[in-house]
């Protein structure tokens, strides 16, 4: 090249490479060697990592590589060894009793940790994400239980259900006066008054009322209708309602009644989770 | 080829003063040498003997002492704390350096640190130019260093020429795997110290010694190690000119008062051999013998002026001075001078150093700003750090007694260095009832009281109630106070409790 005639730009006193676009000629700034090279070496990396890594398609199936190996078996691996170092842990969650788990700093840790979880992936659709709950799916989080508030319950709930097609699931029933033609219309608006003063002072009640509450109702929710936790039968004198928003809706559930299902969990969660979400349950702040 | 004459040896020379030694060389980036890839010319610097050069080795010594003691320096902090003064503990997630201890959430010391370096460098080069790239940058530090063990097996410059293009003796291969072989320990050093700074320095080297360190260890070392021995022996110049983005950065903090290194071409021109007893009338002292080439270990000539390529080592000085006192001319013909100097000497005004100007002035005010905003935060440093994290879901709880309940998440940190107590306590609504399962004690008006080791963060999950009646709208503030037991350590902090709307 040294015979051809170099231009040299005027202004940065740089030699061009001869290129032109609308009178703006290209100066001559070589690339190092070594750069070229170092292009040169990745190419050829390229062609090296194809063949032990997997790479090409094929008809059915692809090239595996060499190593044959993927980040995906990589993964398994690694989710089989927590698998592995976790056993220990859940196994002990699993023989161990509730209460003891509990006190176990690095147990209920765990427990809290796996229950969490496992309360977002099964419970959360019908309790919600912060087990608040809704009209029907009760609140976790307040002191108020309808079967009972400790591990141990919190735990027989879970495994069996309420009203569930497992033998030993929680069962109550609960009488649908006006449809059964227990109670008049009228009687049942006498004995709703009633019930609502229990928990409202300042709703007055009438004695036909009270008798109608104590032949009735008192079987289950109690005398001083404080409920019955044997039967699950809610308390009716405190702040905290299931299905009750107002006077009409508490009409409509002593005439027609309510039979909420919950599902049994034992057979669908293995028993640590069950157990490690009891103990979740029972942290929400509500838990005796 | 011109590569050639890039490579010649040192002739001496005949015509003029015989005391001064005159090089057929060409600085490797001239401007009719340029083709599509450039290919690397080989470049042989010359021992440089001088002010400059004793001021390097001085540099030498201090920052590599500096990189090799730092991590045995010990520091006292208790038992079971590292008592490395300065240790980059990453698995425990805490820094360590002398008396400071910071905390992952405290990173923006670092991030201050690392603003103060940026403008301190800012301040030096618009005061002077590329002192960094010059006297400190490990690339140059390194690099000075090789060459230096360079031309301990292979002699100067003339003997280095003559051996590279020597066929391939038993005395060439003896003197290329000696070099080498320092090379590679010099490296393993330099790889090997910077581990130091991540571990427990004397166990670590323990288990270096007896083969039983982490594969990480090894990993970095072998990394660092590899990366110091390419960069500093074989890639030398080619990483300042084409992998170091801070040449193409700096030039905007100049301006023409910088000092930089320069060749005086009022003075030095026009250049050209000089008899001896001739006349210095009508001619500049620039006596052509590129001496100021032959040391530049970037191989360019600082006579062809500001240059990207030039890191001012100012090793052309020392050059450039030594002949001027052979030949008997004022020494500084290339010197640190400014740019507006050529234009005061043109005038016929003295030259003058400006070091106070606007900028040097606005980048001392950061540095200061910065720096006493750090040495303020850092002297009033908490010894508890407390956050509070509010439940968002739900938002509020009703209780069975119409009571709501609010549930809070209480981080401490104790940061100090011992175990302490601390107690937890509420206040802003009347009627406020807490419940925790996490508390280690309660004090005697219901209060929640933690321990918690020294170094460690502790969280504590308190319910809070408050009665209805005492709630006048769906929000009011409460006020957390956690108190370190037998201390004033104190963290204060105000957040709102919700409820349901009225």
């Amino acid at each position: 090249m040294s015979d051809l005639k170099k231009e040299i730009d005027d202004v940065s006193g740089v030699d061009t490479t001869g290129h032109e676009w609308d009178g703006i000629k290209e100066l001559n700034t070589p690339m190092p060697r070594w750069w070229v090279y170092t292009f040169i070496v990745c190419c050829i990396w390229a062609f090296v990592y194809q063949f032990f890594y997997p790479s090409w398609p094929l008809i059915s199936d692809y090239y595996k590589g060499y190593f044959a190996e993927t980040n995906r078996d990589r993964l398994n691996d690694e989710l089989g060894n927590v698998a592995q170092q976790r056993s220990v842990t859940l196994d002990k969650i699993r023989t161990m009793d509730l209460e003891d788990i509990r006190r176990d700093n690095a147990l209920n840790t765990f427990a809290l940790a796996g229950g969490k979880a496992a309360f977002g992936d099964n419970c959360a659709p019908c309790h919600g994400t912060g087990a608040a709950g809704f009209t029907g799916y009760p609140n976790l989080n307040d002191d108020d239980w309808l079967w009972g508030g400790t591990l141990e319950d919190i735990y027989t709930t879970i495994s069996y259900g309420i009203r569930s097609t497992h033998e030993e699931t929680r069962v109550n029933d609960m009488p649908a006066f006006l449809k059964d033609e227990l109670l008049t219309k009228a009687e049942i608006e006498d004995v709703v008054t009633y019930a609502q003063s229990l928990s409202d002072r300042s709703i007055k009640a009438t004695e036909s009322g009270r008798v109608l509450f104590a032949d009735n109702c008192a079987l289950c929710h109690g005398e001083d209708g404080k409920g019955l936790r044997e039967f699950g039968a809610p308390n009716l004198t405190d702040a905290i309602t299931l299905y009750v928003t107002d006077r009409d809706s508490m009409i409509d559930i002593v005439s027609n009644s309510r039979k909420g299902v919950m599902p049994t969990w034992s057979g669908r969660l293995d028993e640590a989770t069950i157990k490690s979400l009891a103990i979740y349950i029972h942290s929400l702040g509500g838990g005796e | 080829m011109a590569n050639d004459i890039n490579n010649a040896e040192t002739p001496v020379s005949e015509n003029d003063d015989q005391i001064v030694k005159r090089a057929d060389v060409e600085a490797v980036n001239k401007a009719e040498e340029r083709s599509l890839y450039a290919p690397r010319k080989k470049i042989f610097p010359q021992r440089a003997k001088g002010k400059f050069r004793t001021i390097k080795w001085f540099m030498m010594l201090f920052t590599l002492s500096i990189y090799y003691i730092t991590p045995w320096i010990r520091w006292d902090r208790g038992e079971g704390m590292p008592d490395q003064a300065v240790l980059i503990d990453i698995a425990g997630r805490r820094f360590y350096f002398f008396f400071i201890e910071i905390w992952p959430q405290e990173v923006y010391y670092v991030t201050g640190l690392m603003i103060m370096g940026g403008i301190a460098l800012f301040l030096v080069t618009s005061t002077a130019g590329r002192m960094w790239c010059g006297y400190s940058c490990p690339q140059t530090i390194w690099t000075d260093l090789f060459i230096a063990v360079e031309r301990f097996f292979e002699g100067d410059r003339n003997a280095r020429i003559r051996l590279d293009k020597a066929p391939w003796t038993l005395d060439k291969i003896t003197k290329r795997v000696l070099k080498h072989s320092v090379w590679i320990i010099i490296a393993l050093l330099t790889g090997g110290a910077w581990v130091f700074y991540f571990s427990d320095a004397p166990t670590l080297f323990n288990q270096l010694i007896h083969n039983q360190a982490s594969f990480d260890a090894y990993l970095w070392m072998g990394l660092l190690s590899a990366f110091t021995y390419v960069l500093g022996g074989i890639a030398r110049e080619q990483v300042c000119t084409y992998m170091c983005p801070w040449p193409r950065i700096q030039a905007v903090m100049m301006d023409e008062e910088t000092l930089a290194v320069m060749y005086r071409y009022d003075r030095g021109e026009p250049r050209g051999p000089h008899k001896k007893n001739e006349s210095w009338e009508g001619r500049g002292d620039c006596v052509q013998c590129r001496q100021c080439v032959v040391v530049c270990p970037m191989g360019i000539d600082i006579r062809d002026g500001l240059q990207l390529e030039c890191i001012q080592c100012s090793l052309c000085i020392d050059a450039c001075n030594s002949v001027m006192e052979k030949i008997g001319r004022p020494q500084g013909l290339i010197a640190y001078d400014s740019l507006k100097n050529f234009e005061r000497r043109k005038k016929g005004e003295e030259n003058r150093f400006r070091i106070v100007r606007p900028r040097t002035i606005i980048y001392s005010v950061i540095l200061a700003l910065v720096g006493s905003i750090m040495l303020y935060t850092l002297l009033n440093r908490s010894m508890i750090d407390v956050n509070i994290l509010r439940d968002r879901n739900p938002l509020f709880v009703q209780l069975a007694s119409g009571d709501i309940r609010n549930g809070y998440t209480i981080k401490i940190m104790n940061k100090s260095t011992a175990e302490q107590k601390y107690i937890v306590e509420v206040s802003g609504v009347d009627g406020i009832s807490l419940r925790t399962e996490d508390a280690d004690e309660f004090a005697a008006d219901g209060s929640p009281i933690v321990t918690v080791s020294r170094d460690k963060l502790r969280s504590l999950k308190l319910y809070v109630s408050i009665p209805r009646k005492e709630l006048d709208s769906d929000s009011a503030d409460i006020t957390f106070k956690v108190t370190q037991i037998g201390s004033d350590e104190e963290d204060v902090q105000t957040t709102t409790f919700k409820g349901p709307k009225l």
